[in-house]
């Protein structure tokens, strides 16, 4: 379980087939907003596989460290446990 | 009418335009298929597949706004929102099914706006069917990257001093933003409030319109 606040790294894994980790978050940090309970992994739901139930966290990331734009924004997405590393 | 060898333009003088006639894609045809099998083997019926067409065609942001102007009127609505916006939409009477809902609360200091950059997630219960843009590459990939600017094309430019919190709906849960209300409505009613709820302020490229 990660509390909120706490520093992550979003995998740099390029996996095929159905993954809801957008690329262009993937390697990227952040911080947990909240936890969302868990939910079944739909990289084996979307195959009709027996999906495991995964930690679902919301992450909030700086536009400036996805895109170097010196933006001061944010942006939160919706990131499985199995894709997260606490740094 | 003289004989005038437009033959390109149709009798009421417009021109002809050729039909969107273009073949089924490969999708389509498999939704043909999987429909007339399930139809055939008496799993659904073409009524219960019109029905639901009606029902997702009934919902649209009247939904959404009845809920924001609710949470402007009601603290304690508001409160439950934030704490568990699907169970208090749920309580509200509608049915939004097992969806998952996040509320975002915009204020002077914070903007929120949602995206899908995986496909096209959408609080449909409340809002309806998306609009085109919100499926589109364009939408999709800039709101990540330039929300800004964005949100400058539909008419948005927002102070420095309020930060802008872009949602990607990457997984299971959905979102709809509850813009600020607006000054100049005190004492006014909750219907009254409703009206000036677009859809675009419940995504967040939007603001609600402004009293009169």
């Amino acid at each position: 379980m990660l509390e909120p606040g706490t520093r992550v790294q979003v995998a740099r894994h390029m996996p095929p087939g159905h993954v809801r980790t957008p690329a262009y978050l993937r390697g990227r940090t952040g911080i947990i907003e909240r936890a969302l309970g868990a939910f079944p992994n739909p990289e084996l739901l979307a195959y009709g596989l027996r999906a495991d139930r995964v930690p679902l966290y919301r992450v909030t990331f700086r536009l400036d460290d996805l895109w170097d734009s010196g933006s001061t924004d944010t942006l939160d997405a919706e990131i499985y446990a199995h894709w997260l590393k606490e740094v | 009418m003289p004989h005038d060898h437009h033959d390109h333009l149709s009798p009421s003088g417009h021109p002809y335009r050729a039909d969107q006639d273009t073949g089924l894609s490969y999708w389509q045809t498999l939704e043909i298929a999987v429909r007339e099998l399930m139809i055939e083997k008496g799993i659904t019926t073409a009524k219960a597949v019109a029905r639901q067409i009606d029902t997702m065609d009934s919902r649209s942001p009247a939904n959404g706004a009845r809920v924001v102007s609710r949470a402007w009127c009601d603290p304690a609505f508001a409160r439950a929102l934030r704490d568990d916006a699907a169970a208090a939409t749920r309580n509200m009477g509608f049915d939004i099914g097992p969806l998952n809902l996040i509320a975002l609360f915009n204020d002077k200091t914070l903007h929120n706006i949602v995206v899908c950059t995986l496909c096209s997630c959408y609080p449909r219960n409340l809002l309806g069917l998306p609009p085109d843009w919100y499926k589109s590459r364009a939408y999709r990939s800039r709101t990540v990257r330039e929300p800004r600017a964005v949100l400058a094309e539909f008419g948005v430019t927002l102070p420095e001093t309020t930060e802008v919190r872009v949602h990607d709906s990457t997984a299971d849960m959905r979102y709809i933003v509850i813009p600020a209300r607006p000054d100049g409505t005190e004492g006014w009613e909750e219907q009254d409030l409703a009206a000036l709820v677009t859809r675009d302020s419940m995504i967040g490229t939007g603001l609600v319109k402004a009293p009169t």
